[in-house]
């Protein structure tokens, strides 16, 4: 974290969740359904598959997954034995769609390289051609990286330079923090060929906040800092947006994050599948979830609906300057013959997904 | 009705001088205002109300009102507009002769739309925040009663015989009919995706539902209670997923129906007899909301996003004027 304000709420995605079950429970009301919702945080050290195990033995059909890769991946298999079908709310890894994906794990959470897609359709319609790639030094942001390399061949644009911010370990702009990073921000981004954005692959929170209005030329930055791809911005108030938003601070007294949206995308669609079948029977609510007729509002200006060859949610990305809503994505003029959605992301044809 | 509304406490509105001055001068220019069609447009985002002279086919003046007005409608001798100020959570009462602010009614929260009982005196108000429906007693200016009803409450009509309420939840996804005199929710169906307007036919033999998400007109059976039928849109070069129904109007005689098409900026003309869509009529950008001047000859759209209100030729079926308002236009009332 550099900047304060993002702190995490400890109920990030929970709070979220949270609303979502009284949203349904207000539409179930009228049905005679009822949905509850548990909690079961697992602290660093403990083993996910307890959790998974408690869960089952309370008779849940659906849970929702606040992990990285590795941990879903690690639910994935028990989770399917157990008859439950887990909601991926916050990996973003491409390979939990493509290789390791599975037939009852739901993606809410968006890829990188739809993430990246947005962001590059955006640039690319901006006549922002010319990327600097700055990446972190963590896993996650070479593959982040990764996913901004394969946007910029697939949307025509071009990284002219890369850079790698090695994590040190320093900490926020305390003291003499900002005298440092005043220095260190523009040394850094020194002599790179002409270029119109820096792009910074930072998911860890590691630099990219720093590089703003410090970058050797005076050229803006996207991707973990500046214009960031966001399912979800506090600010967006677009298509009834504004509801969602009140309704949520009036309960939690916070502003609804990415995270808290992902999570209520998961628990809407579950109360929507449950609502269209009048059935609280979990194999109907996910054949209904995973059938043609499914789709899910969620204030973006169109039905959301399922990829069906590897159950990643199709979604528009917002992008977004921490203060406002600068665009929307997919662009104009990025064509799909069937959604325009599926311009972002890995599509059918490229999928290496054999659902299973 | 008329004096008690009137001699309300009103909002001390403190305008800036140059608001002052613009006020006084487009007085001069519409000391006839009685006399003309006069149309009403609520601006979302400039929280005014636009006055339409629909003679002159143009905007004459600007009404200052409360935070983010939405629904708007007239009290039924036609002397006191009543408006949603959802951020304000209030319902303003506009006296029609003087345009100006005098009172206001106990709206609950964010109150969104509304509608009239047939005798005028009873205002069944969706908050969209409470998922509630709030029955005001205007004269009374009192709050009769509040009916829980689904996630975000948006459209709200009554039967033609003043028997049912319906109310429709943009995420709960159903029409809720309500009983008139028990004030309870007897029915619930479910529509397509974010349902928005719900509407009778005059003769009270189907309520229409549109449903934005969805891209459908639900025809609902009021008496089953059931969807006997779905219509559908298609526009050529469009993608279905920028058709979004909002508003729905039947002509006087229910030959037709008129269902505006979101950011497809098109009105859609239904044969209600065949369901047909038998036209597409190119009107502003992001059409939601209609009303029709009182001789039915003229149907006016809101087009929030090109500011502007569209006039439609009913006879003709054609596009006669683009009128100029504020900032996202959102509804609009023709005064008898």
């Amino acid at each position: 974290m550099i900047s304060l304000l993002d702190q995490q709420a400890p109920d990030d995605g929970f709070a979220g969740a949270k609303l979502a079950t009284d949203d349904n429970n207000t539409t179930g009301r009228f049905l005679g359904q009822a949905f509850q919702l548990i909690d079961a945080p697992v602290g660093g050290q403990d083993d996910p598959l307890a959790a998974l195990a408690s869960l089952a033995d309370q008779g849940i059909a659906f849970a929702l997954v606040d992990l990285a890769a590795d941990g879903v991946l690690k639910l994935a298999g028990p989770a399917g034995t157990r008859g439950i079908t887990l909601f991926n709310i916050a990996a973003r890894d491409d390979n939990l769609r493509e290789k390791d994906c599975r037939a009852d794990v739901i993606h809410i959470a968006p890829t990188r390289s739809m993430l990246a897609d947005a962001l590059a359709q955006y640039l690319v319609w901006k006549k922002w051609t010319r990327w600097m790639l700055v990446l972190g030094s963590h896993p996650e942001d070479a593959l982040l990286a990764d996913a901004y390399r394969r946007a910029a061949k697939r949307f025509g644009a071009r990284i002219v330079d890369e850079r790698i911010f090695k994590d040190s370990g320093g900490a926020r702009q305390t003291d003499s923090g900002v005298i440092q990073v005043q220095q260190q921000m523009p040394v850094f981004t020194q002599g790179a060929p002409d270029h119109d954005v820096v792009v910074a692959a930072d998911e860890n929170e590691v630099f990219a906040g720093d590089l703003p209005y410090r970058t050797w030329t005076a050229r803006p930055v996207v991707g973990s800092a500046g214009l960031v791809p966001v399912t979800w911005d506090a600010s967006s108030d677009s298509w009834g947006g504004a509801q969602l938003q009140n309704r949520f601070v009036r309960l939690y007294h916070r502003r609804m994050t990415a995270l808290d949206m992902q999570a209520w995308t998961a628990v809407r669609m579950i109360g929507e599948s449950a609502s269209r079948t009048k059935s609280a029977d979990p194999k109907a609510i996910m054949a209904y979830m995973k059938g043609p007729e499914f789709g899910v509002a969620a204030y973006k200006g169109q039905r959301l609906t399922l990829r069906d060859w590897n159950w990643q949610l199709r979604q528009p990305i917002l992008l977004s300057d921490g203060r406002n809503v600068v665009s929307i994505s997919p662009q104009p003029g990025f064509l799909h013959q069937v959604t325009e959605l599926d311009t972002l992301g890995i599509d059918r044809p490229e999928s290496q997904c054999k659902l299973k | 009705m008329r004096g008690r509304l009137g001699c309300a406490a009103g909002l001390a509105t403190i305008r800036p001088t140059m608001a002052l001055l613009a006020f006084s001068f487009v007085d001069v220019l519409f000391p006839a205002r009685s006399q003309a069609l006069t149309a009403y447009v609520s601006n979302e985002r400039d929280n005014t109300i636009s006055v339409v002279d629909l003679d002159a086919m143009k905007a004459v003046k600007t009404i200052d009102v409360g935070e983010r007005p939405r629904g708007i409608t007239l009290t039924r001798d036609g002397h006191f507009i009543l408006l949603c100020a959802s951020d304000d959570d209030t319902i303003q009462v506009i006296d029609t002769k003087t345009l100006k602010v005098v009172g206001n009614l106990p709206s609950g929260p964010d109150p969104e739309t509304f509608a009239l009982n047939a005798a005028g005196n009873l205002l069944y108000v969706s908050n969209e925040n409470d998922s509630m429906v709030t029955v005001i007693d205007i004269d009374a200016r009192k709050v009769m009663a509040e009916i829980p009803t689904g996630v975000e409450p948006e459209g709200m009509t009554v039967s033609p015989d003043g028997q049912t309420i319906v109310n429709t939840s943009e995420t709960t996804n159903m029409a809720h009919f309500i009983d008139y005199k028990t004030r309870k929710v007897t029915a619930n169906v479910l529509v397509d995706a974010r349902p928005r307007i719900a509407m009778y036919r005059h003769d009270g033999t189907e309520l229409w539902v549109s449903a934005e998400l969805g891209g459908t007109v639900s025809v609902i059976d009021p008496v089953a209670h059931a969807v006997k039928r779905k219509i559908g849109f298609e526009v050529q070069g469009l993608r279905s997923d920028v058709i979004q129904p909002v508003g729905i109007r039947f002509t006087a005689d229910d030959a037709l129906a008129f269902v505006a098409l979101g950011p497809a900026n098109r009105v859609a003309v239904i044969d209600t007899k065949t369901y047909q869509v038998k036209d597409y009529l190119l009107v502003g950008q992001r059409v939601w909301q209609m009303d029709f001047t009182p001789d039915g000859k003229l149907l006016l759209t809101t087009n929030g996003l090109s500011n502007d209100i569209s006039v439609i030729d009913v006879a003709a079926l054609k596009v006669v004027k683009s009128i100029q308002v504020g900032r996202l236009p959102w509804g609009v009332v023709v005064a008898p």
